[in-house]
């Protein structure tokens, strides 16, 4: 680690003043950086383990095995628990339910396609590539039908794009509920996609003046469906086959999915295999009983598509709580359905207090944006809290300003400041404040 | 025509179609990839029926007693003999009046805005081990019966293409179909910003015993 990705940042103290590191500590914290101190446990007097210094390990005085021997690789034996978790008392089954992504053990702005959240309504069906099709009718000049192949020759774009269940963050709408950051947060997941522009497809098949609205349909057992504006189609949506380099994975809707940028996830329709142009919106299922926002005084809000900012720290957090008293690094990952992360500002002290944290490249539109700052932990009980502001000037909001105009009941669109509070020890909870 | 300048005129006509090559272009049908989908090829797939004034929804027609006899077959494992639920899986009766209470009930009857949209729900998606495997009958009569368990429907109704959007739903005019959002505006504050003695924990997660283990196996831990 080097002590220039420390020179000029602000250092958070856990009382919430900031103070600013001077030369003289600056070099005497570069030292102790350089020499892999600072952030690692104490050596002990325990017993030296069979593979440290001065012993050779065992991996070191042996041969492995050879290329091939997985020939599609995976992570390594000691990382089988990073996987994606279910709540099983949530949900009647797992065949219509959701799972979370583990972002306490992910160090990135993409998701690996192994832990990329997710959700279904019926199942994840085992779709033929060789036999699924893509039907654009409708309110169309020449309606079509599209292979897997035919798709595949459309000129290709690829661009970075979180998806985000609407529903992350909702089990904590009335009180702090779950004691983890996956269950809390994980329903988010970004990934390179690449596919072919929705606005293609649909330029190629003519779009008739009286359209307005386009549905989009599923090849799974639920034939999921949704409207959408066709202004949003022609704007930014994809329909891609490919998930970070590789084809989709089945539980991504392979062969083929929509991802429409910035709105909420379940709109991304999986297994696409239907697109229809029309006048209105259709008002499915997933549009009125679900997807839609129950307000205190009994009415509801209905297409409300946009994933607002939002941000949340993933380290520290009850799955990585803290160890010793020291120098750490705060870190976390915000974003925002309307474009790109400003700034993001970090509290140690439930937001009487804020510093601005670094944000890391590259910050894209409606994709996930890292950020850290460092943090001097002395030891005493601390409150966590990170603000996201995207490029529009909204600020994420507290859940009791949420609540102040949504009430608890309407599930959906939890965009609030997750606050973490550290103990004494180190420990870290789930804690809403007052 | 100098034959130097029919030179230069062929030279630029390649210079066209060699351009044209590399060209992206917007009118239907430019890239010509696929084939025209038939009338009967989209009559297989063309399954939606819109829920403000049900077009797309089929011929056909079912009454509530034949919509009983479904049900108790096709439905009632999961949804309760009455539409009452079984575990978790969802209620689809009940809940008139809720909306505004602390525990909200939302069914077909207090929640849904649209009779049509049911009839698509249940053909597109139900029942759960088998969707879209009923026929477009039995569809009309399970929404027809599922409408009477709410009493929003009378015993004698049939539910057909002309009746499913002549049903007023209770909650019909309830919905906003326009974002309101951004519906906070709170201020960046970076010090002093909220009042110490203020900042409490009202509520925390520790002890609550609801959060599944994040490492080693999955859990299966249940309500308590």
């Amino acid at each position: 680690m080097r002590p220039d990705l420390w020179r000029s940042i602000s250092l958070l103290s856990s009382t919430g003043a900031h103070t600013r590191l001077g030369r003289r500590s600056l070099l005497g914290l570069g030292a102790a950086l350089t020499g892999g101190l600072a952030l690692g446990p104490k050596q002990g007097n325990a017993e030296p383990s069979p593979a440290s210094p001065p012993a050779d390990a065992p991996w070191s005085q042996s041969i492995g095995p050879g290329v091939v021997d997985r020939p599609y690789g995976r992570p390594a034996d000691t990382e089988t628990g990073v996987i994606r978790r279910n709540v099983p008392w949530l949900t009647a089954g797992t065949e219509s339910s959701i799972s979370f992504s583990p972002l306490q053990d992910l160090h990135g702005i993409i998701t690996p396609n192994g832990l990329f959240f997710e959700r279904y309504h019926a199942g994840r069906p085992d779709v033929d590539p060789e036999q699924h099709k893509l039907m654009i009718h409708g309110l169309v000049e020449r309606p079509l039908l599209l292979s897997m192949k035919d798709i595949v020759r459309f000129p290709q774009v690829t661009r970075i794009h979180f998806i985000e269940c609407p529903a992350n963050g909702g089990m904590e709408w009335r009180a702090a509920q779950l004691n983890s950051l996956q269950f809390n947060h994980g329903m988010i997941s970004c990934a390179e996609w690449t596919g072919v522009r929705l606005s293609t497809l649909l330029e190629e098949v003519g779009i008739k003046k009286e359209a307005k609205w386009v549905m989009v349909e599923g090849a799974d057992g639920a034939h999921m469906n949704r409207s959408l504006p066709l202004d949003k189609c022609l704007d930014d949506c994809l329909v891609v086959y490919a998930q970070n380099g590789e084809a989709l994975r089945p539980e991504q809707g392979y062969p083929l999915r929509l991802v429409v940028p910035g709105w909420e996830g379940n709109v991304s329709i999986k297994w696409l295999r239907r697109i229809k142009l029309g006048d209105k919106p259709w008002h499915s299922r997933e549009e009125t009983s679900k997807y839609t926002d129950l307000m205190p005084d009994g009415t509801s809000r209905g297409f409300t598509w946009l994933i607002d900012a939002k941000s949340v720290i993933t380290f520290p957090c009850p799955e990585k709580p803290l160890s010793d008293p020291g120098l750490y690094e705060i870190r976390g990952l915000a974003w925002t359905g309307n474009g790109k992360v400003k700034r993001v500002d970090v509290s140690t002290d439930g937001g009487i207090n804020w510093q601005s944290a670094r944000l890391h490249e590259p910050v894209l539109s409606k994709a996930l944006t890292k950020f850290t700052i460092p943090w001097r932990w002395d030891g005493a009980p601390a409150l966590l809290e990170s603000r996201v502001i995207d490029e529009t000037g909204y600020v994420q909001p507290t859940i009791a300003q949420l609540r102040k105009q949504r009430g608890t009941n309407s599930v959906y669109h939890n965009n609030s400041i997750q606050t973490w509070q550290v103990k004494g020890d180190g420990s870290v909870f789930d804690v809403q404040l007052g | 025509m100098s034959s130097s300048v029919k030179h230069l005129a062929l030279l630029c006509a390649g210079m066209v179609i060699a351009a044209g090559t590399f060209a992206y272009g917007a009118e239907p049908g430019y890239y010509g990839y696929g084939e025209r989908a038939t009338p009967e090829q989209i009559a297989g797939w063309d399954i939606d029926a819109r829920g403000e004034d049900g077009v797309g929804l089929p011929a056909g027609r079912g009454g509530v007693i034949r919509g009983a006899e479904v049900y108790a077959e096709q439905c009632a494992a999961c949804h309760g003999t009455f539409g009452e639920g079984e575990g978790r899986f969802p209620k689809l009766v009940g809940g008139a009046g809720t909306l505004r209470d602390d525990r909200p009930e939302l069914t077909v009857g207090s929640y849904w805005p649209f009779a049509p949209t049911l009839w698509d729900y249940i053909n597109r998606a139900m029942p759960m081990a088998a969707p879209h495997t009923l026929s477009a009958d039995d569809v009309y009569a399970l929404t027809a019966y599922i409408l009477n368990l709410n009493d929003l429907v009378p015993s004698e109704f049939v539910a057909d293409r002309e009746s499913l959007p002549k049903v007023k739903m209770p909650n019909r005019d309830n919905f906003l179909w326009t974002d309101p959002r951004p519906d906070t505006a709170a201020k960046p504050c970076m010090s002093a910003c909220v009042d110490p003695a203020s900042v409490k924990i009202v509520s925390t997660a520790e002890g609550k015993n609801l959060t599944p283990r994040t490492t080693g196996p999955l859990d299966t831990m249940q309500a308590k």
